[in-house]
């Protein structure tokens, strides 16, 4: 009887709590930055596209929601010809964020993705490639890499020498 | 046998062998990058380190390279304690000083073997905060690409390229931490057995150029075990696909065939499959046909008409065995001319006949001493050529037993033996490749190859009664020869049919038997043109001429022509006079041709990755391929399946009601006893293992969901095989399955090919289960060989004997369609000797004409001063060289009239 009496108290005391409902959409939800909502393509700070086409985010995903199909320009500098994610089958775990060695590919505080039609929930790269660094500002992978693909020459990088000359036999 | 103890267990092991291959094939994971299982050891990277303890009381022991360190009874090792442990570590550290940040866009990536092995040392972090040293690359050709910061100085490149396969232009240079591994000059790589590198080198350094056009990851292709349809001797292939395309060819180890190496034309052929002159749907007269109006078409003409078929050396045995069946026995012919059909007849029953052994490339390897009649194995067996190339070591080796170091110390016995190389003769009308080699190079024309083996046979048979008509000098180095055959342990003769000489070949068999009487095994090794030859060659169909002749005396209502271009093989008047008197033209092939475009049906075919079937190579070894993946369009069939419904519907059968799943090979071996045993290629189409199919895909393949759902949100269905032991996807069996059987290489730790050492107890040895084809030689009914009295030769006159120069690209014509080949292929040459030239006023260089028959050609002129006179070589078939018939007899820059 006490129990019971208690339960009502306090459910009536909150009635002059703070409420957490909010009128959404009118209102919008106060999301931070690392909340794994939408997924992007990001761009590096010279605003090429980031994504360098290696396949590790589509094999980390647990549910294979990613295909893509890498290429390269005529520098020989390898992005995605093409890059899908099947929203319809997306977890937002992560793990694509997590396992991609070039922060190209992002979640982001967005999950506003409704649709009628599941068909409108495959995204192509058009759909994902935003002309922004993203979370990760300041990081160009092919700035840190050992290839030279119109980015920086061999041995241009700041922990790099100048390539060997391969003539000189002095110890 | 050796008892050993290895981390306090004891094993008993062969003795022989080094530790590194004893753990490696015990399961125990030691990491390890220069030693190779077909190259042996030489002790250079210092990965595998293990400890080795005198005896149970020593506890602090010493650190060895188990790589070099034989196995014997007794020995009491550790690899897993501390020291040896943290060496590893170490070393890979020190490895990757330099390592560029490179894996995302590495080729390797996920099939690397330093990404393995670097995991397996639990490296992680570089501590080492000091610049990098950098590399410039080089364009290394169409086919291999080059990425030189990714070297870790391993010397497996240089060891495979220069001292297994004979390259000379592949070298290091520059000193201590700044080797390099590449050409004197940018430029293509000349060998043509280059591709390996990609598997040899252990990291990103080689990769596969024509992979990048189209750069799939290891995990995410589907696989399955195949056979390469380049050339007749059935190299076991891994080959990989994605997005319904074609996109990999890697080594499959089979013990007896290809080993651990591929030729460039097997690995680099595949691309002709992708290619825009795929016949995409069925077409009538050159329209697009739906399955109705195909069908009562097909229908109307195989019921009512008199068909004859003509069966392809390139397809399946099931295909030509099903067009056999349709057409019935006296109507099905086989699309080679009446010389190469005599000829093939003639291997055929030399190879049936029990007299002599046919030897697989296993057994090449372990011959002692090699003629080399009338054939340039380099361009027309190329694998077969490295095998020899691995022959010629043995007598040096032999000789080298005194030091008695083992058979897997390399560097040790290429120390000793050096440039030594064991007796091989070559008699051919120009330098080959395997000239370096050879102690006695001979280049003479076809006919003088066959009298010279002639003489030699003679001086075999008869030593005391030696031929009258030779020279003084011709004499002593034939007695020279006779005598090293003889006295070698195992000799070997190759021998085959691309200058189109019976009598070379009669030669090379009198010479295989003289050799053999001596209470010595000789070896005949026989080569034939095409992946099938031997089984079309088999089913003992008349030639196509025997059609053409039948065609101008009698009626034929239609000709069904299997994967075959008649007017490549055929000149262009010869096949228009035959196809102009024949109402309906079907032909099946994959890839449009000059006779599809004269078809009134054209049925498109799948290539040798989209469909299963059996092919038997020179050795008469009957190998299986498996469909790798189902093509896109519904109307690709494999030829096979288009035979057998239009069989069935011949025999009354209603579209409806036919059988999609024939046992063709089952009704193939109890009709003709030749082939009996064949069922025995591979497990029987029931075959699981713990009632699970064995996955075409790796366990990590992407995109499952997204690949398609841009066509469809619901993933489709995936396609169901009844009849063979893989599922297309990658559900099923996960532990190893047996070797032979294996659609691609991957053990726990080990992501790269080099996983195949855990699925072997005995590297080059017999394996876990026998799947490795099934050999049909000698045949159930072993008849002596009998040669016709001499042929009369028909030279014409004025005009000049010309000779088929086969080329590793080109010659073969569905490699030659794949982009990379086609940049290699020689371009249409007109090579003659020094006197030739001068006789009718050619300089190198020049472009001159040349007349076969009907048809002039526009040749660019080649001086090789070893040629001998009296005759002309063109290349084989090349693009643009076609619909000449061997042998052949021309007329260089003839008087227009
Ligand atoms: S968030 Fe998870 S489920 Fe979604 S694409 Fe990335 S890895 Fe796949
Ligand atoms: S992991 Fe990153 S770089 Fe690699 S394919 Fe995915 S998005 Fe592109
Ligand atoms: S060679 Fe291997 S470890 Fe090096 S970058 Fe390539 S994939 Fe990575
Ligand atoms: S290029 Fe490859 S095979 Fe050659 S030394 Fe370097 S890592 Fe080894
Ligand atoms: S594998 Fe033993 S030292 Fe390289």
């Amino acid at each position: 009887m006490i129990s019971i009496l208690r339960t009502m108290a306090l459910t009536f005391l909150h009635l002059f709590h703070k409420k957490e409902t909010i009128q959404y959409p009118e209102e919008k939800v106060p999301l931070r930055p690392r909340w794994r909502g939408r997924i992007v393509l990001t761009r590096d700070p010279d605003m090429g596209e980031r994504c360098v086409g290696c396949y590790l985010c589509a094999a980390a995903c647990p549910v294979d929601c990613i295909s893509l199909q890498a290429t390269e320009d005529e520098n020989g500098r390898r992005y995605p010809e093409f890059f899908r994610i099947n929203f319809s089958r997306c977890i937002f775990c992560g793990y694509c964020e997590e396992a991609c060695p070039t922060y190209a590919i992002q979640l982001i505080p967005d999950f506003e993705m409704a649709e009628y039609n599941r068909q409108n929930l495959v995204y192509e790269k058009e759909d994902l490639l935003i002309n922004s660094e993203g979370k990760y500002p300041g990081y160009n992978y092919y700035k840190m890499a050992g290839v030279a693909v119109g980015v920086k020459p061999k041995g241009g990088g700041s922990q790099e020498n100048p390539p060997v000359n391969i003539h000189r036999l002095l110890p | 046998m050796a008892d050993i103890s290895i981390d306090n267990i004891p094993y008993t092991v062969a003795e022989g062998k080094n530790l590194l291959e004893v753990c490696l094939s015990l399961g125990i994971k030691l990491p390890y990058f220069c030693w190779h299982p077909a190259m042996g050891s030489v002790g250079a990277c210092r990965q595998c380190a293990v400890t080795v303890f005198k005896d149970v009381n020593d506890t602090r022991g010493r650190l060895m390279m188990a790589c070099m360190e034989p196995v014997r009874d007794g020995l009491y090792i550790s690899v897993n304690n501390a020291s040896a442990r943290a060496f590893r570590a170490q070393n890979i550290e020190w490895l990757m000083t330099n390592h560029p940040h490179d894996c995302a866009i590495c080729d390797e990536g996920g099939a690397c073997h330093l990404q393995d092995m670097t995991v397996l040392t639990g490296h992680a972090y570089r501590k080492y905060n000091y610049p990098k040293r950098t590399h410039l690359n080089q364009n290394l050709g169409p086919l291999i690409h080059h990425e030189m910061n990714r070297c870790i100085q391993c010397y497996r490149c240089v060891r495979y390229y220069k001292e297994y396969a004979g390259g000379r232009d592949l070298d290091v240079f520059a000193a201590h931490d700044l080797v390099y591994f590449g050409r004197a000059h940018e430029g293509n790589l000349e060998n043509e057995f280059s591709g390996n590198l990609t598997e040899v080198c252990p990291t990103g350094v080689f990769t596969d150029k024509t992979l990048r056009q189209h750069y799939t990851r290891k995990w995410d292709m589907t696989m399955a075990p195949s056979i390469c349809p380049h050339c007749s001797l059935g190299c076991n292939v891994i080959a990989g696909e994605r997005y319904g395309s074609l996109r990999q060819i890697t080594n499959r180890h089979n013990p007896f065939v290809n080993g651990y190496f591929l030729c460039d034309r097997g690995r680099y052929g595949y691309d002709f499959s992708n290619q825009p002159q795929r016949i995409p749907e069925p077409l009538i007269d050159n329209v697009v046909a739906t399955p109705e109006i195909l069908f009562n078409k097909l229908s109307e003409i195989v019921i009512n008409n008199k068909l004859i078929g003509i069966g392809s050396p390139r397809a399946s045995l099931e295909a030509n065995f099903a067009l056999r069946q349709l057409v019935g026995v006296e109507n099905f012919y086989q699309s080679l001319s009446e010389p190469e059909t005599e000829l093939t007849k003639k291997i055929l029953a030399i190879n049936q006949s029990g007299t002599i052994h046919t030897p697989s490339m296993a057994d090449i390897e372990r011959t002692d001493a090699v003629l080399i009649l009338g054939e340039d194995p380099t361009n027309s067996a190329p694998r077969l050529a490295l095998s020899l190339r691995q022959a010629l070591r043995n007598q040096p080796l032999e000789e080298a037993e005194s030091i008695r170091v083992p058979s897997w110390n390399d560097a040790a016995l290429r120390e000793k033996i050096q440039d030594q190389s064991g007796p091989l003769y070559i008699a051919y009308p120009r330098s080959t490749k395997l000239d370096d080699l050879a102690t006695h190079t001979n280049h003479l024309a076809p006919n003088a190859i066959a009298d010279w083996a002639f003489a030699l046979a003679q001086l075999l048979e008869q030593p005391d009664s030696p031929p009258a008509s030779l020279s003084n000098q011709n004499h002593a180095d034939l007695m020279a020869i006779a005598q090293t055959l003889k006295r070698s342990k195992r000799p070997l003769i190759v021998s085959g049919m691309s200058l189109f000489n019976e009598q070379i070949l009669q030669a090379a068999y009198r010479i295989a038997l003289a050799l053999n009487k001596q209470d010595q095994k000789t070896d005949l090794a026989l080569i034939l043109p095409e992946s099938n030859s031997t089984g079309l060659a088999l089913l003992q169909a008349p030639s196509i001429e025997k059609a053409f002749s039948r065609a101008s005396n009698e009626s034929i209502d239609g000709v069904l022509v299997l994967e075959q271009d008649l007017y490549r093989q055929f000149p262009l008047e010869k096949v228009d006079g035959f196809l102009s008197r024949i109402e309906h033209l079907i032909v099946i092939d994959q890839i449009h041709h000059g006779t599809t475009s004269k078809a009134t049906i054209v049925l498109p075919s799948t290539t040798f990755a989209e469909s299963s079937g059996t092919l038997v190579n020179s050795e008469g070894r009957g190998q299986r391929y498996y469909a790798v993946f189902v093509p896109g369009s519904e109307a690709i069939r494999p030829a096979w399946s288009w035979l057998n419904d239009l069989r069935q519907i011949k025999g009354g059968l209603q579209v409806e009601e036919l059988d999609q799943h024939p046992d063709l090979l089952s009704e193939l071996i109890e009709l003709l006893p030749e082939f009996a045993g064949l069922d025995r290629v591979g497990p029987k189409p029931g075959y699981l293992i713990h009632e699970q199919k064995i996955p075409r895909e790796p366990h990590r393949f992407s995109g499952r969901t997204a690949m398609s759902a841009h066509l469809t949100i619901s993933e489709p269905k995936p396609p169901v095989d009844t009849h063979s032991p893989y599922g297309f996807t990658m559900e099923g069996y996960r532990g190893l399955p047996p070797a032979p059987l294996a659609p691609y290489y991957w053990a726990p730790s080990w992501n790269s090919g080099q996983a195949v050492n855990q699925y072997q107890q005995d590297f080059n040895g017999e394996l876990k289960e026998n799947f490795y084809g099934f050999r049909l030689f000698p045949g159930p009914v072993q008849t002596p060989v009998s040669w016709s009295a001499e042929q009369p030769e028909n030279i014409s006159n004025g005009d000049i004997e010309l000779v088929p120069f086969v080329h590793i690209f080109g010659s073969e014509w569905l490699s030659s369609l794949s982009p990379g080949i086609a940049s290699l292929a020689p371009k249409p040459y007109l090579a003659l000797s020094v006197l030739e030239a001068t006789r009718y006023g050619l300089e190198p260089d020049i472009e001159a004409k040349l007349q076969i028959g009907a048809k002039t050609f526009t040749l660019t002129v080649q001086i090789h001063p070893e040629m001998p006179e009296g005759i002309a070589g063109i290349p084989y078939q090349i693009m643009g060289l076609t619909g000449i018939e061997w042998p052949s007899f021309g007329k260089i820059n003839p008087e227009t009239s």
